[in-house]
């Protein structure tokens, strides 16, 4: 970016710089390959000046990297706005060809004649499916990074650690087939056994089939969120300064008091981080949903049935043989699936954000 | 409320290093003992060991026996969170619970021991801030993150939290190095108070600091880098600063060495 140019004219000014050696007879540079510590020379001062003052550079690294990183976080901005503009545009008129409410139809036949479709049942399903799966996945994470941090002793917690990032490293595809082939079966027997016993509640009632159900869903999503929230939340657990929980201990708490009174609160904001993460995870998880749900376009609260479909599965499901409506439709869908991650993301820094006074001060 | 701590032939070790060895003293109760002598000599390693917070790291562990009123902290069927409650201590860079309100901070100790109710939380922790000369400044505010308080505001809250448990000892780890000379100053004014109540060991490197505030001073010294650390000399403040009887702990307070 026409820098070394400007250097070397720099050099001239009096100002010691790295390419003023050039100038000096060859004694005076081997003397300095001797003794490449000290940048004092007898011909000239030392890097600390002494000359006049040199002027400050219009361009050099400093301005270019500058550039560079203006650039970058600009690129983000365009790449998004793109995007939207993309989606709006193909969306809207699959909007306008809609017979039915976008909002409440529960039903998607977007390819028909008089195309029909509601994203209600697909939304009620992603918001469902992840917050089961969440419920699942944050305690035992958060056991797990909390047994990983403070109990395990050194190599036992490097070696499960290591396992659980691992699991981060598996293709949902995988986890999909796992979930529809083997999963389901004891999924199956365990949503029995619950509709025997806990039918009653309308979460675990009707009358089967069991197996392909959001139970089963939100059991493989939770298996997949786990390794980031506990990598995530065991990292914030390290960071707690030893000497809040000494102070805890030397006031005569257990270790599960000092965890308590300490590292919890030091890493409530980490926490809410991670969880959102995995939410995140959750929220957008495309293919092992489209393996294990049963495909419905209902609202029902019934987790065990066969049933159950999400914004993301609908779209692996149906785009293959989608027509332009119908493509538009899922566009759409995909629009929808993007305001919840915005809503979740902005409830989660306002999360973070409350206690500022206090998360502040501890940095 | 001040009991008597003897220790005899206290060996603490890191994982194979031993870093103090043999080290037996008595200090009475309602005075003050300063521990003194060069850095990685085993003052704070020692004063660790007092109230068992040195078996925290991993790999730590401690040899001898210190019993305090006669009983050993250091057997085997002792409740180790009792040992700390009735010794508190107090540590080198103030270390408040940075997500708790200055009064959360004060009545973390009694939450813990199980002390809910709000009246008695709220008596305790006016009587704490109180003895620890803080009350004034932080009566009005005491809903405000304890971390926002200056460094000197902040040792002398963690000290207002150690005591509000009432234990019997307090130990304090060179409790002054982080701070200015006029918060050292009222640290040191609230020693001389705080003895009444409490025995109290400080470490630091400050001799001056040892010499005004301590009743009897403890010099500790090693042979060279990697030695355990030692106790050379063990009497009343007055005679290790004016005529000790050994003549490294001469060398050592006149800064011929350490």
């Amino acid at each position: 970016m026409g820098e070394s140019p400007h250097r070397s004219a720099n050099a001239g000014t009096g100002g010691t710089n790295v390419t003023e050696s050039r100038e000096w007879p060859a004694g005076a540079s081997a003397r300095v390959a001797e003794a490449p510590v000290s940048t004092r020379t007898p011909e000239g001062p030392g890097l600390g000046g002494g000359g006049a003052l040199p002027r400050a550079r219009a361009f050099g690294a400093e301005r270019a990297f500058r550039g560079l990183t203006l650039a970058a976080g600009t690129a983000v901005l365009v790449v998004i706005a793109a995007i939207a503009v993309f989606l709006v545009a193909k969306a809207l008129p699959a909007l306008r060809a809609n017979t039915e409410n976008f909002w409440t139809f529960e039903g998607w036949f977007p390819n028909d004649p008089e195309p029909k479709f509601g994203i209600g049942a697909l939304a009620f399903g992603t918001v469902l499916s992840s917050v089961i799966a969440l419920l699942l996945a944050v305690p035992v994470a958060l056991g797990i990074a909390l047994y990983l941090s403070h109990y395990a002793p050194r190599r036992v917690g490097t070696t499960l650690g290591f396992l659980i990032d691992l699991l981060a490293a598996v293709p949902s595809v995988v986890f999909g087939l796992w979930g529809r082939d083997y999963f389901s079966g004891p999924v199956a027997d365990l949503s029995a056994w619950l509709n025997r016993y806990f039918g009653w509640i309308p979460l675990f009632g009707g009358d089967g089939p069991f197996g392909a159900s959001i139970l089963l869903g939100a059991l493989v999503l939770a298996i997949m969120v786990l390794p980031i929230i506990t990598s995530l939340s065991r990292e914030v657990f390290l960071q707690t300064p030893t000497a809040n929980e000494e102070a805890a201990l030397a006031l005569g708490a257990t270790r599960w008091e000092m965890i308590r009174t300490a590292v919890l609160p030091y890493g409530r904001p980490g926490i809410v981080a991670a969880v959102m993460l995995g939410l995140g995870r959750a929220l957008g998880e495309t293919i092992a949903l489209a393996l294990t749900l049963g495909i419905t376009f209902g609202i029902s609260v019934n987790l065990i049935e066969n049933g159950g479909n999400t914004i993301a599965a609908n779209i692996a499901n149906a785009f293959g043989e989608a027509n332009d409506t119908g493509r538009g439709a899922l566009i759409a869908s995909g629009l929808v699936l993007f305001a919840i991650t915005l809503i979740v993301n902005i409830t989660a820094r306002a999360i973070i954000h409350r206690r500022r006074e206090f998360t502040e001060s501890a940095a | 409320m001040a009991k008597r701590i003897e220790a005899e032939n206290v060996t603490a070790y890191y994982g194979g290093f031993k870093a103090i060895e043999n080290i037996s003293l008595t200090v009475e109760p309602k005075t003050v003992t300063a521990l003194i002598g060069p850095s990685g000599c085993g003052k704070s390693t020692f004063l660790r060991s007092i109230n068992r917070m040195h078996e925290v790291l991993p790999g730590a562990r401690v040899e001898g026996s210190l019993t305090i009123d006669d009983q050993d902290i250091y057997q085997r069927d002792v409740d180790v969170t009792a040992v700390r409650r009735m010794i508190g201590m107090v540590f080198q860079r103030p270390n408040p619970f940075p997500t708790m309100s200055i009064f959360d901070n004060v009545v973390a100790g009694l939450r813990l021991n199980g002390v809910r109710k709000k009246s008695i939380l709220e008596e305790a922790a006016e009587r704490a801030l109180r003895s620890a000369n803080l009350w004034d400044e932080v009566k009005d505010r005491l809903g405000k993150p304890g971390a926002g308080l200056s460094g000197g505001q902040q040792q002398r809250l963690c000290i207002a939290r150690t005591i509000a448990v009432e234990p019997q000892v307090v130990l304090m780890d060179e409790p002054c190095s982080a701070l200015d000379p006029i918060s050292t100053l009222a640290i040191e004014d609230l020693m001389f108070q705080l003895k009444d109540k409490f025995t109290i060991i400080i470490v630091t490197h400050n001799m001056q600091q040892a010499a005004r505030v301590s009743d009897r001073t403890a010099f500790f010294s090693i042979e060279k880098t990697g030695d355990p650390g030692r106790l050379i000399e063990y009497d009343n403040t007055q005679k290790i600063f004016s005529n000790p009887s050994v003549k490294k702990t001469e060398d050592y307070i006149t800064g011929r060495f350490g």
